[in-house]
């Protein structure tokens, strides 16, 4: 049982850091700033939600894994206000969107 | 009254459940500064109907969150896949879509359940109405059925007060 606890939280850990990595490289391959957005939503998405849910496999039952909860909780609320905060000050700031329709 | 208890509620277990200490001493340190942060936000008028969303129903919006979820990985595994195709198949736009949310806090739930979902980010929130900024077209058509709209709708209580009067 615990063998299958460990590969499974492994696969979450390994998983989620190639997400995390995915949205590195989006954020350099993105052509304009609204598009590295999107980009940084998988870093903060499902990449962070697959890290701590490998954590909390390894953590079991315990105020570790309350503590895993609540950032997850945490982030979930924060991690869009932030991005819709940077979004909103950028438009008002005078950067436009990049349109690729005509190509 | 019952927003204050509730307030009061949630800072305790939140207390409890960081702390991992269960000495008098340590649990009157929190009853203690419970009851400074309850003293606090009522002086600042925080205590509101937006902090303690009582007009949400709880099992809905459990349902809503699993449901979303399910979006997130959904939209998470698309936006990824964009990522690392060598040709990088994306067609950015923007384009608003109608909220007939009744409270500004199912706008916000909205809002931010857009935001949350990789390929769609909403930049700009005017009256009932999102400007989103999607990263292609299945992202953006997804959307536009106005699914996520309605299932958030129906998180809220169907016959809502006005939200101003609920205030003590």
């Amino acid at each position: 049982m615990n063998v299958v606890i460990d590969i499974v939280s492994a696969v979450c850990l390994i998983g989620g850091s190639a997400f995390v990595v995915i949205g590195g490289i989006g954020l350099i391959r993105m052509p304009d700033f609204f598009t590295r957005l999107h980009a940084a939503g998988v870093c903060e998405t499902l990449g962070a939600w697959l890290v701590l849910l490998g954590l909390l496999l390894q953590a079991g039952w315990s105020m570790v894994s309350v503590k895993l909860i609540m950032i997850f909780l945490m982030l979930a609320i924060t991690g869009p206000t932030a991005t819709h905060a940077l979004a909103k000050s950028a438009l008002h700031g005078g950067v436009k969107p990049k349109h690729l329709d005509d190509n | 009254m019952s927003r204050a208890l509730f307030l009061i509620f949630f800072l305790g277990l939140v207390w409890i459940l960081l702390s991992g200490h269960y000495t008098p001493l340590l649990l009157a340190f929190g009853a203690v500064s419970c009851l400074i942060v309850w003293f606090l936000s009522h002086k600042m008028d925080l205590v509101d109907h937006e902090g303690h969303p009582l007009h949400l129903q709880p099992i809905k919006l459990f349902m809503y969150w699993s449901w979303l979820c399910a979006e997130v990985v959904k939209s998470n595994f698309d936006v990824a896949l964009r990522i690392i195709k060598p040709s990088l198949p994306i067609r950015p736009r923007v384009f608003t879509v109608r909220t007939t949310q009744r409270t500004e806090l199912g706008q916000v739930i909205y809002a931010n359940s857009i935001t949350l979902t990789p390929g769609t980010v909403s930049i700009d929130l005017r009256g009932h109405e999102i400007e989103v900024h999607a990263l292609a077209e299945d992202p953006a058509n997804s959307l536009l059925t106005g699914d996520m709209d309605r299932r958030i709708t129906a998180v809220e209580r169907p016959q809502p007060e006005d939200p101003k009067a609920g205030q003590r």
